[in-house]
């Protein structure tokens, strides 16, 4: 679990990068909050700074979509979905609970961050 | 329509096949490509897989499954060489005849060279993954490249050369490279990348020689009478379409294909997409071809539509985007700069190559651009006036 920020320190519409042994996106959607990683699985963009349109947000690079609730890509050219992970508020605070390292999904993210 | 090949299996003949399937056209789709390998992304070329950060299994544009998914029949490394007008067949190299009811010509185009350097080794264009893989194959810390044309490709080669450890010179003709496509401010805002990062520019002279010792390049000179040597050079002189197999199509040919607003050629069961074609733009008046890898992947949506609607019910989306990504720089350009457009930079600082550009024209917002500011360009992006969405 790693805290993000404060609740009111990520307004709707705004995102922000943490680092939790990958590089994680949080969203504020419209009041609800999302996680996923922040390399976007096609290319070197980084998710955390793609424009946000309702729970979908654009790879800044290439425009495609990534749906925050699933991490499922709707177009070419991401192939594959973005790992989603939980978040919750404590006492005000936007926390994110990483999904365990284990997919071949996440060795991609992990070899893309050290490429980086 | 019960079956459709799409000619030229890439970004956009591979997003034209996506979208027949994905619009329900359940009849036989063939896909021809002149090159043998499965469709993939070419941006990365001239950049990571030249830096050898990424393999050629990286830029593939789909796995297995996803070209599976598409139940194609492939024809690859079988160019095709002829379209007949009498009954529509496709013609490849091989002999091979492929009749179908519908095509979506998606075939490209081949950057230009220089007249007369056939046959001298080191001299490079930079297309497929074939010229990368060569040119990478033939770059060591110790070579001195001279890149021809700094227009986005030759300015990614040359940062990818000078980031390898090569001695780099960049040579252009225009007094500054980019000037029409970005305006004269911004364009020496990316000019002056080179200089930051040891990179030599000769701007403003042309090539009036190619140099060479025994089949292999030793230099380039100049029309100034410079002599540059060389033992790798990279033309990046611009491209023009792949439309030579269309000779006997019937189809009208200028700069490329020419098609309507949505993508259909003179006839309704022909499509064209990509660099290849030379769509009309009700609201400029004219029609242009796009080389952009944005309009590679947007095209076939509305062109795939028209194509089985047998009739133009959908024009592009046409806002041209396009970046590229230079000495450690990733640069956004969304839009059309008009002539008489003013450029005014609302965040951030040039000095920092960090910014977001405006420009604007009576009034509105007819382009933007960034660098190293992604965030701010997505939101600009949106805010572009937006004359070529039409319903037809």
């Amino acid at each position: 679990m790693v805290a993000v920020c404060r609740v009111e320190e990520l307004p709707p519409g705004e995102s922000t990068r943490v680092w939790a042994d990958v590089a994680v996106a949080v969203f504020n959607a419209d009041g609800e909050f999302y996680a996923v990683d922040d390399t976007c699985t096609h290319q070197d963009a980084s998710l955390s700074e793609g424009f946000l349109e309702g729970c979908f947000v654009e790879c800044p690079l290439h425009a495609a979509f990534f749906d925050l609730r699933t991490g499922m890509p709707t177009c070419l050219p991401a192939k594959r979905p973005v790992r989603t992970h939980p978040v919750t508020i404590e006492d005000g605070v936007i926390h994110v609970h990483v999904t365990a390292n284990t997919s071949q999904q996440s060795e991609n993210a992990q070899e893309q961050e050290a490429v980086a | 329509m019960r079956s459709i090949a799409v000619i030229g299996a890439s970004l956009a003949g591979y997003s034209a096949a996506q979208q027949l399937r994905a619009q329900g056209f359940g009849g036989r789709l063939v896909l021809v490509g002149d090159e043998v390998h499965p469709p993939y992304d070419r941006p990365p070329l001239s950049k990571d897989f030249l830096l050898g950060k990424v393999d050629a299994d990286a830029l593939a544009l789909g796995e297995k499954s996803d070209l599976d998914d598409l139940e194609a029949q492939w024809l690859v490394g079988d160019p095709a060489v002829r379209l007949s007008r009498t009954d529509g067949a496709v013609e490849l190299l091989s002999g091979e005849r492929v009749g179908v009811d519908g095509v979506v010509i998606a075939t490209g185009a081949t950057p230009r060279r220089l007249p007369g350097t056939e046959g001298i080794a080191g001299i490079h264009t930079l297309r497929t993954l074939d010229d990368a893989a060569r040119l990478r194959e033939q770059l060591t810390s110790a070579s001195r490249v001279v890149v021809i044309g700094a227009g986005f490709i030759g300015a990614e080669v040359a940062s990818s050369c000078s980031y390898l450890g090569a001695d780099v010179t960049v040579v252009e003709a225009a007094e500054l490279p980019l000037v029409h496509a970005l305006g004269r401010s911004m364009a020496a805002a990316c000019a002056e990348l080179h200089g930051d990062h040891g990179v030599r520019t000769r701007f403003g002279v042309g090539v009036a020689g190619i140099l060479s010792a025994a089949g292999q390049v030793t230099g380039v000179r100049l029309a100034s009478g410079e002599e540059l040597p060389a033992d790798v050079v990279v033309v990046g002189i611009g491209v023009r379409p792949n439309t030579g197999w269309l000779a006997d199509s019937g189809l009208t040919i200028e700069d490329g294909v020419r098609c309507d607003a949505g993508g259909i050629t003179d006839l309704p069961n022909i499509a064209a997409v990509g660099d290849v074609a030379q769509v009309h733009r009700p609201h400029l008046g004219y029609a242009t071809r796009t080389e952009h890898w944005a309009a590679a992947t947007a095209q076939p949506r509305a062109a795939v539509r028209n194509l089985l609607a047998g009739t133009t019910v959908e024009h592009h989306d046409d806002t041209p985007y396009f970046w590229s990504d230079q000495y450690g720089s990733r640069i956004q350009f969304a839009g059309s700069v008009t002539p008489g457009a003013q450029a005014r930079v609302v965040e951030g600082d040039v000095e920092d190559r960090s910014f977001l550009t405006h420009y604007e024209h009576e009034g509105r917002l007819v382009a933007v651009l960034a660098f190293n500011q992604p965030k701010a360009f997505g939101r600009a992006r949106r805010q572009i006036a937006k004359p070529g969405l039409v319903a037809a």
